[in-house]
């Protein structure tokens, strides 16, 4: 279980990335951060940022039509 | 200041890395150039990055404010804003502007897909700490005050702060 989720199902880019950095802010390093997202972009642009910001994707999963992310912060 | 107080400051400034800049130079008042500036700019602040956008030209436009109606003083300054009135809604399109029908359909589209408005994208800038700076010259040419902007905005500046910014940005985009 994540230590936060981020809801950003619905939205379009760059909507996932700038809510999950926003909530990367709010947590400390090594708790992790789940993002729920059904925009198909997200399946590039969150391994990207996670990989340009240094936090480390654990997880990418899909679940009806719903992509999971679990992002531990850096 | 003492000399501790010095070293202080300095092993301060170390220990925190300098932020990456990006700079954005938005040059059009066009609604489909307007919304990939402020996309960028969102996600470069997501990215951690020291964001600021340069308005200059028709692109100062998207920063009036809401209700400005028609501004400066001269005559030509005044037909130029009753014809480009700008503020994030109302921008035209570039392409299919159609009198104004076209920028109506691609927002009501935009709304449906759950694609985030100029406002919200020009808020949440604002929320992330990107640097708005109006252009002085373009100011002085379309007779805009700061009162004819909106809140929130870095000092008016010209082409000098935005070449000493860019030349140290990692990425520097013109649109």
């Amino acid at each position: 279980m994540a230590d936060t989720t981020v809801d950003a199902r619905n939205l379009q880019c760059p909507m996932p990335v700038v809510k999950t950095a926003m909530a990367i802010n709010e947590i400390t390093s090594g708790q992790t951060l789940e993002l729920i997202a059904t925009d198909k972009g997200a399946l590039s642009d969150i391994p990207a940022w996670a990989k340009d910001t240094g936090n480390s994707l654990k997880e990418q999963f899909e679940e009806n039509d719903e992509y999971h992310f679990i992002i531990e912060k850096a | 200041m003492t000399v501790p107080d010095l070293q202080e400051e300095t092993a301060a400034e170390e220990s925190a890395p300098e932020k990456e800049k990006m700079v954005l130079v938005a040059a059009s008042g066009d609604l489909d150039k307007a919304w990939p500036v402020l996309i960028l700019a969102t996600t470069g602040a997501a990215y951690g990055m020291d964001v600021t956008i340069f308005f200059t030209f028709w692109g100062l436009s998207i920063l009036k404010k809401p209700g400005t109606g028609i501004t400066g003083e001269d005559w030509r300054q005044k037909m130029m804003s009753a014809f480009h009135k700008g503020t994030p809604d109302g921008l035209h399109l570039s392409k299919l502007h159609f009198a104004g029908l076209g920028p109506s359909m691609m927002k009501s589209l935009a709304d449906d897909k759950n694609v985030a408005s100029v406002q919200e994208l020009l808020d949440l800038s604002i929320q992330l700490g990107v640097k708005l700076w109006p252009c002085q010259m373009t100011m002085d040419l379309m007779g805009l005050t700061n009162d004819d902007l909106i809140d929130g905005l870095d000092k008016p500046a010209g082409a000098g702060s935005a070449i000493s910014l860019m030349k140290d940005a990692s990425i520097q985009l013109f649109v």
